[in-house]
């Protein structure tokens, strides 16, 4: 479904990611993790073309991004992308968030797309907030309306970069339940974040990014398990404390 | 397009046609200085008196501010110009000295006292965006409410404020051209001339726009340089 | 002592009036085109092709480096000959009417441009960014998504450039200082509020009292209207 392969990415003189590779099968779910500044959020969002990138090939569902003539934008209603700040747009409704990417990128009639609104409001539970504005709700209510925003566009996978970072931690709980459900429910995902609790659950596999570089790869029982390398063991042994 | 008649010499024959530019390039400069003077002065004093305690000085400043700022400056000088000299005693006299220094003063009180209300509010602005604290320390150490402006609030306020008085200034010299309507020879009447007497209205707009040009990228420069010097080490905008 | 003489005024109301109707419409119009104009050069600006970037800042330096009297002259003295041999017509009160709700336009659009960008620049750069993840063109993006939050942002300064306009129109006068040396026939200038109270003013004999009530009516309008951008500032916008 994702295929990354040797990529490297620099802003002007520094280094951020230095030959990263990962392949991302239907249905899997990538858990992305490791210390600030280790490129994870650079990776996720060269996968959707939001960061140009200067040498390897990324290629999400048979087209290449960073390609010349790819269709950037059509590309990128297929995959969805989950923010840490979560971005609803806070001049319209929240019905209308998730209406008017499907109308206008889409194409979908107005009628269509409210329906399809409401069933995913519905399937977050939050469908009594269709007609508020993002400012009336809570941060872990907005987050929520992000993912169902996303999915309006019946994405082929999702991309989240630290959706639960800006959260205060009672929220932080929901939105998981949400990502968890899109999980079972078989969506490909690629997740950044530093919920190891979530990852250890949901995720299939494990990828652990220092300075640019993955580090270590495996799957979620093995990675835990067992760490192969020094620097997951220590970020383990720092992050496993709560 | 023919650029020769800037050379040619004008129907009085005096000089020529550039000669008749650069004439009201001078004028333009001598009053936009004159008035920015001014404007300095008064506006500073005003900018104080916005943030004084005396409640009578602070209504006073705002209200010069709302008086200068709501009127336009065509009708404030049409009225420094026309009414003034009507109304206030003594001004028959100002009617019977040189024209040229009539248009002159009317045009430099008028550009000058209008200025100063924008610069009043510049002021006001830098002081208000110092921290608290400093007049509080300030007066702590015992220091009077004056000495505390005069040592420590306005040098700071001082350096704050040198970009946006960069912009008054230029502004000074675009509002100049207003006076051009009184009969004042500044650049844009010379140019208005030139257009009259050669009939090469392409010309004569595209000199006039030049110079301002010229004068404007003068100024920027000539500011950049103060803004240098007046930085702050370690204060947010500063190099160092 | 000069004795101030009130009784003129009532009388030339109904023309300064007309002369307010003037004023008003040349700042309507310019403030509707301007930002409209202004609009287009700020995306311009913020382009990454770099012909229109600095076609935009080009345009923008030179309109905020010049007088607003200079681009006016500019305006009466060239533009109606020039669109009069382009399309044929003759009547020049009309086209200085239109001459200088163009000039005005191109000229604030300027500023109003500056406004803008500074709007655009104020929405957070995630806002773009999740707009482009959906699948939205950059135009896209720009028109659905920043450009309405810049707007918002941005009310209360476009609105005192609006103001600040409406003071600027009374230099239209200068439309009296540029007829064409050699005009066959003696156009009257172009009277916007100011330019009214100056003609009945000198015709009656009393310009004292009516500049002085035109500026009175100037500070009262002007004050009105800041005063009521800050109230909208506070209540609707905070």
């Amino acid at each position: 479904m994702i295929s990354v392969r040797d990529v490297y990415k620099s802003y002007g003189e520094v280094e951020v990611l230095a030959g990263c590779s990962v392949e991302v099968r239907k249905g899997e779910v990538i858990v992305v993790c490791g210390p600030s500044g280790s490129g994870k959020s650079t990776l996720i969002k060269c996968i959707n073309g939001l960061e140009p990138f200067e040498r390897g090939q990324i290629v999400v569902d048979g087209v290449e991004v960073g390609k010349r003539g790819t269709n950037l934008p059509r590309l990128r209603a297929r995959v969805g992308m989950v923010f840490q700040q979560f971005e609803l747009f806070p001049h319209m409704k929240v019905i209308d968030n998730l209406t008017i990417a499907q109308v206008k990128v889409l194409g979908r009639g107005g009628e269509q797309a409210r329906k399809k609104a409401l069933a995913l409001l519905d399937r977050v539970g939050l469908r009594e907030h269709a007609d508020k504005h993002p400012g009336q709700l809570s941060g872990g209510q907005q987050q929520r309306v992000a993912i169902a925003r996303s999915l309006a566009l019946d994405p082929v996978c999702m991309l989240f970069d630290e959706p639960t970072s800006a959260l205060d931690p009672e929220m932080i709980n929901e939105v998981l339940d949400a990502m968890a459900g899109l999980a079972r429910d078989g969506m490909t995902m690629v997740v950044v974040t530093h919920e190891m609790g979530f990852a250890r659950k949901v995720a299939s596999r494990i990828v652990f990014m220092d300075q640019g570089r993955i580090v270590e790869e495996g799957r979620t029982a093995e990675f835990f398990a067992e760490p192969k390398t020094d620097r997951a063991r220590q970020f383990l042994s720092k992050v496993l404390h709560h | 397009m023919d650029f020769r008649i800037f050379f040619s010499p004008v129907p009085t024959g005096e000089t020529t046609y550039l000669g008749w530019l650069l004439v009201g390039l001078r004028n333009t400069v001598a009053l936009s200085l004159a008035a920015w003077v001014l404007a300095l002065a008064l506006g500073t004093v005003l900018g104080i008196l916005r943030t004084v305690p005396g409640r009578g000085l602070r209504a006073f400043a705002g209200a010069y501010v709302e008086i200068f700022r709501n009127v336009p400056l065509l009708a404030q000088l049409f009225i420094w110009y026309f009414v003034v000299p009507e109304i206030v005693p003594g001004g028959h006299r100002f009617k019977q000295i040189d024209p040229f220094a009539q248009q002159f003063l009317a045009s430099a009180a008028c550009l000058g006292l209008f200025t100063a209300a924008r610069v009043c509010e510049q002021v006001r602005a830098g002081i208000e965006s110092l921290p608290r604290g400093q007049k509080n320390a300030a007066l702590a150490l015992g220091l009077t409410l004056p000495q505390t402006y005069r040592y420590v609030l306005l040098p700071m306020a001082a350096r704050l404020i040198v970009p946006p008085l960069t912009s008054e200034t230029l502004n000074v010299f675009k509002n100049s051209a207003v006076c051009s309507t009184i009969g004042l020879l500044e650049l844009t009447a010379q140019g208005r001339q030139l257009v009259d007497y050669t009939a090469h209205a392409y010309e004569s707009f595209l000199a006039v726009t030049v110079l301002y040009l010229v004068v404007n990228a003068a100024i920027q420069l000539l500011m950049r340089a103060v803004e240098s010097r007046a930085r702050v080490p370690g204060y947010l905008g500063s190099r160092k | 002592m000069y004795e101030l003489d009130w009784s003129s005024i009532p009388g030339a109301l109904p023309f300064l009036w007309q002369g307010m109707k003037v004023s008003l419409a040349i700042t309507a119009v310019a403030v509707v085109a301007g930002i409209a104009w202004g609009t287009v050069l700020a995306v311009m600006r913020l382009s990454p092709a770099r012909p229109v970037s600095l076609f935009a800042a080009a345009y923008v330096s030179l309109f905020r480096s010049v007088p607003l009297v200079m681009v006016l002259l500019w305006f009466f003295l060239i533009v109606p000959s020039l669109l009069r041999d382009v399309l044929g017509l003759s009547h020049a009160t009309d086209l200085r009417l239109a001459s200088a709700m163009v000039a005005f336009a191109l000229f604030e659009a300027a500023y109003y441009s500056e406004i803008m960008r500074a709007g655009i620049q104020s929405v957070s750069k995630g806002q773009r960014s999740a707009a482009l993840a959906l699948g939205m063109t950059p135009l896209q993006a720009m028109w659905h998504v920043v450009l309405p939050q810049a707007f918002r942002n941005m009310v209360p300064l476009l609105l005192t450039q609006a103001i600040i306009l409406f003071q600027d129109t009374s230099l239209v006068y200068v439309s009296a200082l540029a007829d064409f040396f050699g005009a066959a026939v003696y156009v009257s200038a172009l009277a916007d509020f100011f330019g009214a109270a100056y003609k009945v003013g000198d015709r009656d004999g009393r310009l004292v009292e009516m500049l002085l009530f035109a500026g009175a009516a100037y500070f009262v309008l002007c004050c009105t209207a800041s005063w009521a951008v800050r109230l909208l500032r506070r209540r609707v916008l905070a």
